[in-house]
């Protein structure tokens, strides 16, 4: 069962075209990760699986039903520019946040106090937003994403301008709430979090998914990278080696081959090559986007935009 | 629909508690009365100043004892039909006789407006087109009274009071109905208006995003709509309290307008019901071209057309006050715009009921249908949403959502 499928989703606006035909499939229960560089079209493609915009062309399901808004009960969305009313209170914009999606006002206040209470923000509940750090606006802004206790969560960009600590937190929750049974689908363009949280991932480039599955089966695409350093520099140890090794000094680099371990192992070992380091390295999900999307994606991934420098 | 209706109530909730607990909206309930004083002391200095201009004054050029007659008979007609019925007379010297009027009226120490010569068989006005045709008559009036005094003693007539008469009913619910509508229009204008820039801080704030991704937006703009009509009837109810307690005040002294055609009771009450929609109709169109403005500068460039469109449906409405079953009158009535004033009107003229039922009716109609267009716009333009996404067309494409396409 998928919490949502699209199939070749297009949107394009003033003729650019800013997704380009995507498909995706979200498992109930998993995290899953959309990643791309900016302006790969990871926010249009959510806007759209969440009814917020329909596509030009296309389909997609959210929870089973192609009309996505009369899911939004089971749904919980934080987008990628927050707002909030900057006169309400803290307690209160959590509760209203639940009420747009169903919750009564006095649970979502009650459920309001206790979310911000365990967030360790139970302090600020009835100051005006206004009164609040941008850090701690974020956080309300996430309480009411989940204050109604959302099947379904979407996150966009949920790392953008929190701090290391805040951060932290937030990976708490997603993975608390996973373990609750809630599918959540966040976008990034921060390769690490994907791959601390993530089972499946797509990848997306240029409005097109070119990866999409598990985090594994993108890493499984390369082969396992091999250090070596030896005692001796030659030998008939050599001919273990694949033509693509890359030696610097006594060192030697390349991609495992596909016999395996053992059989390098006994070549090594028998040829007297005298082993003084070894390590099989797998590779790691930012190796996999880079074999996938690309240097120039992969390079605009991680770069931190100015916000976060901040 | 129930769901939209919820999600509506939390929006409204959310923007009418907002608006009611601001500071600015004791200012907002001040509003009326800077127009008022201002109206109040623009009056005063008005009657003021209208006093203070001196009266023309007509100099009489003739012999003594013409002059003399003239004179007495101004003053005795002027105690018996009043003294700013009759023009100012001043009797010149005997020497201006020789002098022509001509000279007489350039002189500026006389300051006249007209010169009376000849005799009281002939009398003579000199003057400019103003005073002459103002004056000719009375002139002759006083002329032939003088030669016959007995002719002033005019014979006192009995006077008694009625509380309608059939002749006049028709005219005294005339004022009714432009009242009405001008005090429709006024609220109207001052409340609606406010609908425009309704939108912007959502837009400003990124909330619209939360909004459109948890509640249609058929819901968020009806939310937004009722919100602002609730709090104009609290702004109303203040209003009208304390009009009513300054009314109560001043007791007899206020004048009382005519009954309307349907009784007092149901014109007041047909009086709310035609704002309310007058409102809705009007704040639907305002929602709507407000949600395309981009920010609040774009709010304000907007508002001006926009009032002037709404002056145009008033003086469309008032001019048809007086057509009653005319095809204008009716056509009125049916423009969705102008509806709700032509109707009210009609109410203060015709005792008819059904006509308002299918008045309101017509109206919800148009209001739903300005609202779906307004959301549809937004949707497209401001939104940029496309027309696809679904993956079985039950129901067939739709216009705005209301109206089954072809094909």
């Amino acid at each position: 069962m998928h919490a949502i499928e699209a199939r070749g989703l297009v949107k394009q606006f003033d003729g650019f075209r800013a997704v380009d035909g995507i498909d995706l499939n979200v498992p109930e229960g998993s995290i899953y990760g959309i990643l791309g560089p900016n302006g790969a079209g990871k926010t249009t493609t959510i806007r759209m699986l969440l009814g917020i915009i329909d596509p030009d062309a296309g389909t997609r399901t959210l929870l089973g039903s192609d009309r996505p808004l009369s899911q939004s009960k089971l749904v919980g969305y934080l987008p990628e520019e927050r707002g909030l009313y900057q006169s309400m209170r803290a307690v209160d914009t959590i509760a209203f946040m639940g009420a747009l999606r169903g919750l009564p006002l006095k649970d979502g206040e009650r459920l309001g106090r206790q979310l911000m209470e365990e967030a360790g923000l139970g302090y600020a509940a009835d100051r005006q937003i206004r009164q609040l750090s941008k850090g701690m606006a974020q956080t309300v802004q996430l309480l009411g994403t989940i204050v109604h206790e959302p099947r379904l969560i979407v996150l966009d960009e949920p790392f953008s301008g929190l701090d290391a600590l805040n951060q932290a937190k937030l990976e708490r929750m997603i993975r608390a709430q996973a373990e609750r049974g809630v599918t959540v689908i966040f976008s990034t363009h921060v390769i690490a979090h994907a791959e601390r949280l993530c089972e499946r991932i797509a990848i997306i480039a240029k409005g097109k998914v070119s990866f999409d599955g598990l985090v594994s089966t993108a890493r499984d695409r390369l082969r396992p990278q091999v250090h070596l350093e030896t005692e001796t520099l030659d030998g008939p140890w050599r001919k273990a080696l694949p033509d693509t090794v890359r030696q610097e000094g006594s060192w030697w680099h390349f991609t495992l081959p596909d016999s395996g371990v053992e059989p390098l192992l006994t070549a090594l070992v028998e040829g007297k090559a005298g082993i003084k380091s070894l390590s099989i390295e797998r590779p790691g999900l930012h190796d996999a986007f880079v074999a996938i999307a690309g240097e120039d994606a992969a390079a605009e991934m991680d770069a931190p935009t100015a916000e976060e420098l901040l | 629909m129930i769901e939209t209706i919820r999600a509506a109530f939390v929006i409204g909730r959310r923007d009418f508690t907002a608006i009611i607990f601001s500071k600015a909206f004791f200012f907002f309930l001040l509003g009326p009365m800077f127009p008022l004083l201002i109206g109040g002391a623009a009056g005063l200095l008005g009657g003021q100043v209208a006093k203070d201009i001196d009266r023309p004054v007509i100099g009489v050029a003739m012999s003594v004892e013409d002059s003399r007659q003239l004179l007495a008979a101004r003053a005795t007609l002027a105690e018996q039909i009043g003294e700013r019925r009759l023009p100012e007379l001043k009797q010149l010297d005997q020497s201006s006789a020789t002098i022509p009027p001509e000279t007489l009226l350039k002189d500026q120490k006389n300051g006249l407006a007209a010169v009376l010569g000849g005799t009281l068989d002939q009398p003579v006005l000199t003057g400019t087109q103003g005073p002459i045709e103002n004056y000719r008559g009375e002139i002759a009036m006083l002329s032939a009274f003088a030669q016959n005094a007995e002719a002033t003693k005019l014979p006192p007539v009995e006077t008694r009071l009625v509380e309608s008469s059939a002749g006049n009913e028709k005219q005294q619910r005339l004022v009714t109905a432009q009242g009405a509508q001008v005090l429709l229009f006024m609220l109207t204008m001052l409340l609606a208006g406010m609908v425009l820039s309704n939108l912007v801080e959502e837009k400003a704030n990124k909330i619209i995003e939360i909004l459109a991704a948890a509640v249609p937006m058929d819901a968020v703009f009806l939310g937004k709509l009722f919100a602002m009509l609730a709090m104009a009837f609290v702004g109303i109810t203040v209003w009208s309290s304390v009009g009513f307690g300054l009314a109560a005040l001043s007791g007899p002294a206020l004048p009382s307008l005519p009954t309307p055609a349907v009784g007092w009771p149901l014109f007041v009450l047909l009086g709310v019901v035609y704002f309310t929609m007058a409102y809705l109709i009007l704040g639907s169109l305002f929602l709507g071209i407000g949600a395309m403005a981009a920010t609040v500068r774009e709010v304000q460039t907007l508002s001006m057309p926009v009032t002037m469109a709404q002056l145009i449906n008033f003086f469309l409405a008032m001019y048809t006050v007086t057509k009653m079953g005319e095809p204008i009158e009716l056509f009125a009535c049916l423009f969705p715009f102008t509806s709700p004033f032509a109707m009210i009107a009609r109410a203060a003229q015709d005792g008819a009921l059904w006509p308002h039922l299918l008045a309101v009716v017509w109206q919800a109609v148009f209001v739903v249908i300005i609202l779906r267009i307004g959301v549809y716009l937004f949707r497209r333009n401001v939104m940029k949403s496309g027309s696809a996404g679904r993956i079985k067309d039950s129901g067939g494409k739709k216009l705005f959502g209301l109206v089954k396409l072809p094909g």
